[in-house]
């Protein structure tokens, strides 16, 4: 072979090993760091894995939220409108978190199917909504409706 | 009546941009002079009357005129004058406007400053500019008119500005980020008026440069003032959270800061003349992609505010016409491009020599950015896919940037001392003997005395590669100084005698990598001894963080003008000795009823202490978040001389002289040429 035409050779090799290591890497980091996110319907039928990192939001339950006296520990309940979530989690509260609004948890389900969370977000804005508690809350509001119509219930 | 004055400058700006877009590129290719020329009265016409529209705008914010569906909804007549006249640019709809205010700045900027260029270039870029003002204006006068009106029943009370939003951060932030945004449509306008011209070599390289290096200024200003205003404003001591309109912005800098140095080899040895055009079309399209990320609302983030989701489909829409047809005009053109070599020789380099050590900064900043974009824009196509709504969190991130950031400042030692063409690796590895012995004495031995107690169990390996790689970079730096203000009298008071002799963009750079080390320093540093602590607080209580004794004395109600706040006073003390009172506040917004915390910092060069009021618990309890931050500032010094350095770069001599219009074969003698000429 052309001298040239070798390391030009090589040169392919290297970009195409190099690339595919990369390519690996980025697939490996994304399914590692990917966190999904979960209705609370999801989370409580016991869809979602217990005890992986996982995200999820809904609507704080008027009412549900519980505070220790001596600690920074929290409890409150999330809701998709059809199940309600309980979620704990120990430290400060986002500025915008308030009953019933819009809360997204992150954190680990554990085997009480309660979501351990390490980091609470609220809203930025009061006008806005997250698109994944948007799209759940209609998600499970169609089901009820269908639900509904199914037992022909004269809802409306 | 003055919004309409507003809205119908406008539509004048919009009928002038139209005539930018088309007049001189047809001129360009009929030879008709007076054509091209007037592409610049056009540019110079249509930022007047953006600016009239943009003032009108203003003028309806300060006397609250609520009429304006977008006034109305960003403002209120107990907000400070100053944050009525920056809520302008608080939402959606203004923001654009500022983005068409600063097109126009730059495209009139142009007009002035191209006398020196061949007419046939610079109508051409003005032509350019003109087609993006045009998308940008149908974009603001079709989806986003700020001059809507409320009629009849016009509310008499505004709904305020976001709390968040009203700081001294959004005055400087988003103009800054924005001027840099835009810059890159320069950079992007000359690159294609390049590809269409066929005429690309070391003149245009030098003609591009200021411009780009500009453009890259602003930007890195204003991602450092996001970072710093998102640190102090957000109240919970994060200055970069991945989130992805931060992303948004980091990607367009990374690639620009590739094209700020492909260019240089451009300029100087004619070489990565497809790579310059092809960085110089990615800067902007990334910008763009920036822009439709965080107006159109399909990602969860700390920017996302209330957005509209057809706005993102204009921009999806405008973004892929820009992007498809530079990228076939590339595809077409970018051969000629290649092939055609002006009058200086392309050299050959070898494996060792300053263009491979720019080629592998380029390909590791572009393989940053690659890698932040996947990250960026995955959550999206695992949507599209239906593979779940997943979002990328920071490891992600963290573990393709740092080992690249890492790489790119061991390389950047070697860099400055490489040569042109060849380098000798003997030299390299003797050069490099001292500052590498200090780097590693000054790693191994700093951390123990910068953890809380000497000894192994707090010793950070961390902390050890960050002080290696920084002290690398500005030992490296340093010497390389020492050596270039040798010229001919190795004397120190001779060689002091020649730091003004130095050009400034060898300066610039020596300011921007030194200020890469320091922002590293800052990020390891802080990362590794940053303490922070979520306590439970009565009035009387005390805490002890990092050291420092914080004490919770008093807390009161005090009034704002727009707001009531509960405030705290924490004093925090070391060694017995008072160091800093703090007054961390939670402020409730009458308008919105929106509660946000103010936070205290006392900012110091070692470390920052950070103290913010989480929630009233019951009786006089608080929960108070305690932090103490050591190095933080550095991280922000160091943006701001990465950004000082470009700037140096910018003012050097040798693109400051107005040279008059020359044929391309005359004014590509070569940059020795033209610095041998100035003097």
């Amino acid at each position: 072979m052309h001298p040239l035409r070798k390391q030009r050779l090589q040169l392919v090799i290297l970009l195409v090993a190099a690339a595919a290591l990369v390519i690996g890497l980025v697939v490996y980091m994304l399914r590692e760091n990917g966190n999904f996110f979960y209705t609370p319907v999801q989370i409580v039928s016991g869809e979602a894995p217990q005890s992986t990192f996982l995200r999820a939001g809904g609507m704080v339950v008027d009412g549900s939220v519980v505070r220790s006296d001596d600690s920074l520990w929290v409890q409150f309940k999330i809701t998709d409108g059809v199940e309600m979530l309980t979620v704990e989690h120990t430290g400060i509260l986002p500025d915008l978190f308030a009953e019933g609004e819009a809360a997204i948890a992150s954190g680990k389900v554990d085997e009480n199917l309660v979501l351990q969370a390490t980091q609470i977000l609220a809203k930025h804005d009061e006008k806005y909504t997250p698109p994944e508690v948007a799209d759940a809350m209609n998600a499970a509001y169609k089901a009820k409706q269908e639900d509904k119509k199914e037992q022909g219930g004269s809802y409306k | 009546m003055i919004a309409e004055y507003g809205h119908i400058a406008l539509i004048v700006a919009l009928c002038l941009s139209v005539a930018q877009a088309i007049v001189p590129m047809a001129g360009s290719f009929a030879g008709y002079r007076t054509w091209m020329r007037l592409g610049h009265s056009l540019a110079l016409g249509q930022l007047v009357f953006v600016a009239i529209s943009f003032a009108c705008l203003t003028a309806a914010f300060v006397q609250d005129d609520f009429s304006l569906q977008y006034v109305a909804n960003n403002s209120n007549t107990l907000l400070p004058t100053q944050f009525k006249v920056s809520a302008v640019w608080g939402a959606h709809e203004g923001s654009l406007l500022l983005w068409a205010l600063i097109l126009a700045l730059w495209s009139a900027a142009v007009a002035l400053f191209s006398g020196h260029l061949p007419l046939v270039l610079s109508s051409r870029v003005l032509s350019i500019l003109g087609a993006i003002s045009v998308g940008f204006g149908l974009f603001i006068l079709l989806t986003s008119n700020p001059f809507a009106r409320i009629l009849p029943f016009s509310p008499t009370e505004g709904g305020d500005l976001n709390p968040l939003l009203q700081d001294f951060g959004l005055i400087v932030h988003p103009p800054m980020l924005y001027m840099g945004y835009v810059g890159f449509s320069v950079a992007f306008a000359f690159a294609v008026a390049a590809l269409i011209g066929g005429q690309f070599d070391s003149a245009w390289a030098r003609w591009a440069r200021p411009w780009i290096n500009s453009a890259w200024v602003f930007l890195t200003i204003g991602i450092t003032l996001g970072s710093w205003w998102a640190y102090y404003e957000l109240g919970w001591g994060g200055w970069w959270f991945w989130d992805p309109v931060e992303n948004a912005s980091l990607l367009p800098w990374l690639v620009g800061t590739a094209l700020v140095h492909s260019i240089s080899v451009t300029e100087k040895r004619g070489a990565f003349r497809s790579w310059t055009l092809l960085l110089a079309i990615l800067a902007f399209s990334l910008s763009l992609l920036g822009t439709f990320l965080v107006r159109s609302g399909v990602l969860t983030s700390v920017h996302a505010f209330a957005n509209d989701p057809e706005r993102g489909i204009f921009i999806l829409a405008f973004l892929g016409l820009v992007v498809g047809s530079s990228l076939l005009l590339f595809a077409l053109r970018g051969p000629v491009v290649q092939r055609q070599q002006g009058d200086i020789e392309v050299v050959s380099y070898s494996g060792l020599s300053r263009e491979m050590m720019l080629l592998l900064n380029n390909v590791l900043l572009v393989s940053a950015m690659a890698m932040i974009l996947i990250g960026t824009l995955y959550p999206l196509i695992a949507d599209v896919l239906d593979l779940g709504k997943i979002s990328v969190g920071p490891p992600y991130f963290n573990f393709f940037f740092v080992p690249m950031t890492l790489g790119l400042m061991v390389a950047m030692g070697f860099a400055v001392f490489s040569r042109w063409k060849k380098t000798d690796a003997q030299m390299l590895r003797q050069k490099g003997m001292v500052p590498f012995l200090i780097s590693l004495s000054a790693a191994l031995i700093l951390p123990l005395f910068l953890a809380e107690s000497m000894s192994w169990a707090t010793y950070s390996i961390t902390a050890v590669i960050t002080l290696g790689a920084s002290f690398w970079v500005v030992t490296m730096s340093l010497e390389d100084l020492w050596q270039k203000l040798d010229r001919g009298s190795s004397a120190v008071s001779s060689r002091l005698k020649n730091l003004t002799k130095l050009p400034g963009s060898y300066w610039g750079m020596q300011v921007a990598h030194i200020g890469i080390a320091v922002c590293a320093l800052g990020v390891g540093l802080s990362s590794v001894y940053d303490v922070q602590k979520d306590v439970r607080m009565v009035p009387g209580d005390r805490v002890v963080v990092a050291g420092y004794e914080f004490t919770f004395d008093s807390l009161n109600f005090v009034q704002g003008p727009n707001f009531g706040a509960s405030r705290g006073q924490i004093s925090a003390y070391k060694n017995d000795r008072l160091v800093a009172v703090l007054y961390p506040e939670k402020r409730k917004y009458e308008a919105r009823n929106q509660v946000m915390t103010e936070a205290a910092l006392d900012a110091g060069l070692t470390r920052d202490l950070y103290v913010s009021l989480g929630e009233p618990l019951k009786g006089d309890a608080w929960a108070i978040r305690l932090h103490v931050k050591p190095f933080v500032r550095c991280i922000w010094l160091g943006g701001l001389m990465i950004g000082l350095g470009g700037l140096l770069s910018v003012m050097d001599k040798r693109y400051r002289r107005r040279r008059k219009p020359r044929t391309l074969s005359t004014a590509q003698s070569g940059a020795t040429a033209v610095e041998a000429s100035a003097q």
